[in-house]
């Protein structure tokens, strides 16, 4: 597909999936397409979704696409699932909650696998809130994996992060560890109708008073925790995410009114120039040191103990990234 | 360093609830190393379609054990090519009989797998058929 930039500039749908579908798959030059769309980045508001596998993220997410929708607001979703680390093959299910929108040319869904990314998300995502942003869609919701404790990734890209709780995951000590629990500007119970949900809000609330004053980039935004129950009674689930995406919104012009949008913005656009880097850089390096055998006469010393990945590390930096000049006191060292 | 990976849409159109067909098949898929992306039961040709688009895939798989294939099948296919997108490989399964299939085939539906088909065959036939793109 040629022209992909110019494409996704004038709307087209699936060349805005193919540019993604290129970045997942690494396919060379691609980047040109994205310098020609990034200076039209940056007008959509990106929330994250997150929390533990089966809590309710894609069911939250088609209703909360209903209530923008009520509002003529357009939406673009980015959800990812797991790529399996034996095989290369992904299942993407996220879909099957958000059928009623498929042929809605205001939604966008786009499924994406991990591809061996760890931190919740994938590598692409950051690109593929480009181009839904591109696309024009007013709210970008980023659904990830199922995650754990520790996959936080969602913060370099999302203006707002939503971490969905349910009842019945684990004691008080849960909610006091890092990681997960810190990163939310709105919690959601889900499955509050459910046993636990009471003492699983108790304990958030007293988390979130904890926390007024942390040290992350909202600072002085009180975290709402939200019970939604009654998926089974659609009108009062819809009910329930309609205050979801009310606080969303208020969450959004708190960061506006406190000037703390462009803290934000540098995180992301810093996270992506490290991505970019990456590529740049050690993605070359690697595929050198691959093809020319290199990276396996290496592992095989290391466990030897001959040498090791430090060491290594170091004579490979030497080779690549210092000047000429610097090169001999490298070959002394 | 570029690896293309096939992206498969695997779908059940009409009113057909028995989705454990297309769930040993998604998993068989994910298995083999592809990536597919599963819409549930109940789905129209419409919403097929442009799920197809959405998620550019190299090849849309239909599942239908209600009879009603001889219509469902080809209006999926004829919703892509009239999108444009006739590059995206249609093959369908289910319970279909054999006078159904070259008409099926005529209609722009590449392969039709039968009930009993091994998974290694329809695997093996959609590495052999199916090149993603450029």
């Amino acid at each position: 597909m040629k022209d992909l930039g110019k494409r996704v500039l004038a709307g087209d749908v699936r060349a805005a999936s193919r540019l993604i579908r290129n970045l997942e798959d690494q396919i060379t030059d691609t980047y040109i397409a994205i310098q020609e769309i990034f200076k039209e980045t940056g007008k959509s508001h990106v929330i994250g979704i997150t929390g533990a596998p089966g809590a309710g993220k894609s069911t939250l997410t088609d209703e909360l696409i209903q209530a923008y929708r009520s509002q003529g607001k357009t939406v673009g979703v980015l959800a990812v699932d797991p790529t399996s680390p034996f095989t290369g093959g992904a299942l993407l299910g996220d879909r099957i909650r958000m059928l009623r929108h498929a042929e809605d040319p205001g939604v966008f869904v786009r499924s994406l696998a991990t591809r061996g990314a760890m931190g919740g998300i994938s590598k692409a995502v950051g690109e593929g809130i480009h181009v839904m942003d591109v696309l024009g869609k007013d709210r970008i919701i980023v659904e990830t994996v199922g995650v754990g404790q520790q996959e936080v990734e969602i913060i370099n890209h999302a203006h707002t992060v939503i971490v969905v709780l349910v009842p019945g995951m684990g004691d008080e000590i849960q909610a006091l560890k890092a990681g997960l629990m810190e990163i939310a500007d709105i919690f959601v119970i889900n499955k509050a109708d459910r046993e636990g949900a009471g003492k699983l809000y108790k304990e958030t609330m007293n988390m979130v008073q904890m926390s007024r004053d942390r040290a992350g980039v909202s600072k002085g935004w009180q975290i709402p925790v939200l019970l939604v129950e009654s998926v089974m009674e659609p009108h009062k689930f819809a009910e329930s995410v309609e205050k979801l995406r009310d606080k969303i919104e208020e969450h959004y012009q708190f960061l506006i009114d406190n000037d703390l949008i462009s803290e934000r913005m540098r995180r992301k656009t810093a996270a992506e120039i490290q991505e970019a880097l990456w590529g740049a850089v050690m993605c070359p390096i690697l595929g050198e040191l691959e093809a020319s055998g290199e990276m396996k006469r290496m592992i095989d010393h290391c466990l030897l103990k001959e040498t090791d990945p430090y060491t290594l590390a170091d004579e490979i930096a030497c080779r690549y990234l210092k000047e000429e000049s610097d090169k001999e006191s490298c070959a002394e060292s | 360093m570029a690896q293309r990976r096939i992206r498969i849409l695997l779908a059940k159109p009409g009113l057909d609830g028995h989705d454990r067909g297309a769930r040993v098949l998604a998993r068989s898929f994910r298995d083999a190393g592809f990536e597919v992306i599963y819409t549930g039961c109940h789905q129209t040709p419409e919403q097929i379609a442009a799920t197809a688009l959405q998620e550019d895939v190299d090849m849309v798989g239909l599942s239908c054990l209600s009879g009603a294939h001889n219509y469902l099948y080809p209006q999926v296919a004829k919703l892509l090519r009239d999108q444009g997108a006739d590059d995206i490989v249609v093959v369908g399964g289910g319970i279909i009989p054999d006078k159904d299939i070259l008409p099926l085939k005529e209609a722009g539906i590449t392969e039709i797998f039968l009930p009993g088909a091994p998974l290694e065959t329809i695997n093996d036939w959609i590495r052999a058929n199916i090149t993603p793109k450029e």
